[in-house]
């Protein structure tokens, strides 16, 4: 690897954060494979952040692969299209990913048709003019596919008065385990300079920045060479191997030196920051007419027999992709969707797969080991830890006596839950946790006086 | 279908850093274990000893006191066995076992249990320990002995009855490094300093063996560097200030950095994880005060040691500076 790193040249990166261990050699090098359709799909109708869609299908009704099932419920809101030929069984109430009952789509498969994609080729990005370009993503149904789903047309709507000097793609994938993003940015390198050069054009930016953490060198070289044939000024930056590399503000700072004003956007310090994945989707959509209605899913794990990175329909149960790599090797594994450091137990694994589904991870006690909780013994090391210089101990000590003001004097309400603190605590204390409590009595607290 | 024997609620992050409390406390006690080995070399039979009570002391009070279920379940996490071998070697090797002993029982009781247990008493319990033992038991805990090469014979005093102080009969009496000079402005030579070959307390006298342990912890992150850098410039600022003033008078940098127990003070006990401030910037301001603090002790105090009142002093003031020093928030 020594030729590889020093043709990557010198690396960036942000102040403190953390050195978990990766396993992302359980699956960075199998190639995304595409799974098989199967019989069932639920497509919940709040898969992003914002207003649900609105059905527009009837139970019984045909669709098409790529037919919109569902418009918009509003600005912050997108499309949601039937990721298969075949028929609406039910809308209804389905089990979600967050562990909630929510309205869905259920679709049954064709099972004799050939699953072409109905493709209606939308107007090419070149002839429209910036609100139809927002509309074209938004019907898309376009998200942010780091994780977070938030509406992409929404964040590429630029508000009067502001304006967006550098474009951020966040390829660093900074989470232990998953790989779906250094696979998409190997594989589509192509699609993402597209996918650059497409949002360029509504997004006046005067520079296109991709970062990608120094673990993924096959990435950095495929996308240095793509860049090099683009008509934009693309830097592909090397950064370095760090957890939160891949927050929003730790990749500004890390590449501008600059810091994001606290309760302030990237677009304040004139940048746009998007995931990888939610680019190559969109230069997709623009040249083949195909909205988002797959994905790429890493589904690792010492608990599943074959990890691999799956390009998954939306809608497709867990359960099914988890017997497509192989199936369980454990009896009770512990399974996460997303990456360890911020993604969700999920205790269920009869629940579709969603726009937001970056990873299905399944771990034994080889990853995963519970410590004991001890008291604080003022290590510091959690100070050392935090990317925002908060102090986690003196707020962990505070949120234990139920004192929140003084929680949020200490800025409890600027921490974005790396989970950095908890994983250095020698004494085990569920330091994030408690802030998430904090933050929602504060948060409660403010509303309650908000209404008087 | 295997019942589920223990059902585990948890939240991200999911990872764990490998060090854990216990690990770190196992740690600092496996660095120790040179620096008794040169005691042991030094002193002999005395010193294992007093260390032998010191640290029974410590580790019967935290069983006694332990809340846990399985009483003794918090001997585990190794903190009570730290300040046992910190008191030991602190002491004089004459020290007498049963004051040593209590020595121990003060200080976790009135320096770690009082306060909550672990990770809640604002001072050293090593140090609060002998602070104890030095306003009791004045006159043992300033009977210094050189080393007398005597491997396997226990001085006299050693095993004096409870209440009682024992006598130096046989022993050879001498001065600390720190007394001769305070008294008689005599400077030991500095290889010997370095090399432990002179009298005092157990873990004061090999200056090697401390820095290598120190420059350990520092390179694995258990103590934080700033501390003890912070308090070996202070010290050398300002007895260099003073040695350039009148060097007749006042000891060398070098004399004050290596006489007496400030190599153990800032490499153990004023890197003490709990009782240091949290903040960078307020660490700085601890570790400089303690520095400052010892060298005015030692020329100015009525006393020819001052590392364990410097480090208590700071002690007592790190809430303090824990609350005037924070952190700059990053976007603000």
């Amino acid at each position: 690897m020594q030729n590889t790193s020093t043709a990557i040249g010198p690396l960036q990166t942000f102040r403190h954060g953390v050195h978990p261990e990766e396993f992302k050699e359980l699956s960075c090098n199998s190639r995304i494979e595409r799974m098989p359709f199967v019989e069932e799909y639920i497509l919940p109708l709040g898969q992003h952040i914002g207003a649900p869609s609105k059905a527009v299908v009837k139970e019984g009704q045909r669709v098409r692969r790529g037919e919109m099932i569902a418009e918009p419920g509003g600005f912050v809101s997108v499309a949601l299209h039937s990721p298969v030929d075949g028929t609406v069984a039910a809308i209804d109430l389905f089990d979600q990913p967050n562990g909630q009952m929510a309205p869905g789509i259920k679709i049954k498969t064709d099972p004799f048709s050939t699953q072409k994609l109905a493709v209606n080729l939308p107007t090419p990005p070149e002839n429209l003019t910036t609100k139809e370009f927002i509309a074209a993503v938004q019907q898309a149904g376009l998200v942010g596919m780091g994780g977070a789903a938030f509406p992409a047309h929404v964040k590429f709507s630029i508000p009067e008065g502001k304006s967006c000097k550098y474009l951020m793609m966040n390829g660093c994938e900074c989470e232990p385990f998953l790989t779906c993003d250094h696979r998409v940015m190997v594989e589509y390198a192509g699609d993402l300079i597209d996918g650059c050069e497409i949002l360029q054009r509504f997004v006046p930016a005067e520079k296109v920045y991709i970062a990608v953490e120094a673990n993924k060198p096959d990435a950095i070289l495929v996308l240095r060479e793509a860049a090099k044939k683009s008509r934009l000024d693309i830097e592909v930056v090397g950064l370095e191997v760090k957890y939160p590399q891949g927050a929003e503000k730790m990749m500004i700072s890390a590449i501008l030196g600059e810091e994001v004003p606290a309760g302030k956007l990237p677009l304040d310090v004139g940048t746009m920051v998007s995931n990888v994945g939610t680019i190559v989707a969109m230069s997709q959509y623009f040249r083949k007419g195909l909205p988002l209605i797959e994905r790429v899913v890493t589904v690792s794990g010492t608990a599943v027999k074959r990890p691999a990175n799956v390009l998954v329909p939306i809608g497709t149960p867990m359960r099914q992709v988890v017997d497509y790599c192989g199936g369980l090797t454990h009896p009770s594994p512990r399974m996460l969707l997303g990456g360890p450091m911020m993604g969700a137990v999920q205790k269920n694994l009869d629940v579709p797969v969603v726009k937001g589904t970056s990873g299905i991870l399944l771990l034994t006690d080889q990853e995963v080991q519970d410590i004991n909780t001890l008291n604080c013994i003022r290590c510091g090391r959690c100070l050392d830890a935090c990317p925002l210089f908060l102090n986690p101990a003196r707020m962990g000590a505070l949120a234990r006596k139920g004192l929140w003001e003084e929680m949020e004097d200490y800025n409890v309400l600027d921490c974005f839950e790396c989970g950095s603190c908890s994983f250095v605590c020698p004494s085990g204390i569920p330091l994030v946790q408690s802030f998430r409590v904090g933050k929602a009595m504060i948060r409660e607290r403010k509303a309650r006086e908000k209404e008087g | 279908m295997v019942q589920p024997s223990k059902i585990t609620i948890s939240t991200s992050p999911f990872l764990h850093h490998r060090d854990t409390t216990p690990k770190i406390m196992w740690e600092v006690v496996y660095t120790l274990v040179p620096v008794f080995l040169a005691a042991f070399y030094y002193f002999g039979l005395s010193a294992l000893l007093v260390s032998v009570a010191a640290i029974a002391g410590c580790l019967a009070t935290e069983w006694f006191f332990d809340k846990n279920a399985q009483r003794g379940a918090s001997l585990r996490d190794g903190s009570a066995m730290i300040t046992g071998m910190l008191l030991a070697l602190t002491l004089p090797p004459g020290f007498p076992m049963w004051m040593a002993f209590l020595g121990g029982v003060v200080a976790i009781g009135m320096g770690k249990i009082i306060w909550g247990g672990l990770g809640q008493n604002i001072f050293n319990p090593a140090l609060l320990g002998r602070a104890f033992l030095q306003a009791a038991f004045p006159t043992a805990i300033t009977t210094w002995e050189a080393p007398d090469g005597q491997y396997l014979a226990a001085r006299g005093t050693n095993l004096a009855l409870p209440f009682f102080q024992g006598e130096t009969v046989d022993a050879v009496a001498m001065a600390t490094p720190l007394a001769q000079m305070k008294f008689s402005q005599q400077a030991t030579p500095v290889m010997d300093l370095f090399l432990g070959n002179i009298s005092g307390s157990l873990g004061e006298t090999c200056g090697v063996v401390l820095i290598l342990a120190g420059l350990y912890l520092a390179w694995r992150k258990i103590i934080n560097w700033r501390i003890p850098v912070g308090i070996l410039l202070a010290v050398g600022v300002l007895s260099g200030a003073l040695y350039l003033i009148d060097s007749q008078k006042f000891a060398s940098p070098v004399f004050i950095a290596l006489a007496g127990g400030l190599l153990l003070g800032t490499v153990y006990m004023a890197t003490d994880l709990v009782t240091s401030p949290l903040t960078p910037k307020g660490i700085w301001i601890y570790s400089i005060g303690i520095g400052l603090l010892v060298v005015l002790i030692r020329v100015w105090g009525g006393l020819p040691e001052g590392v364990m009142y410097a480090i208590l002093l700071m002690n007592a003031a790190t809430p303090l500076i824990n609350k005037f020093t924070r952190t700059r928030v990053y976007g603000y």
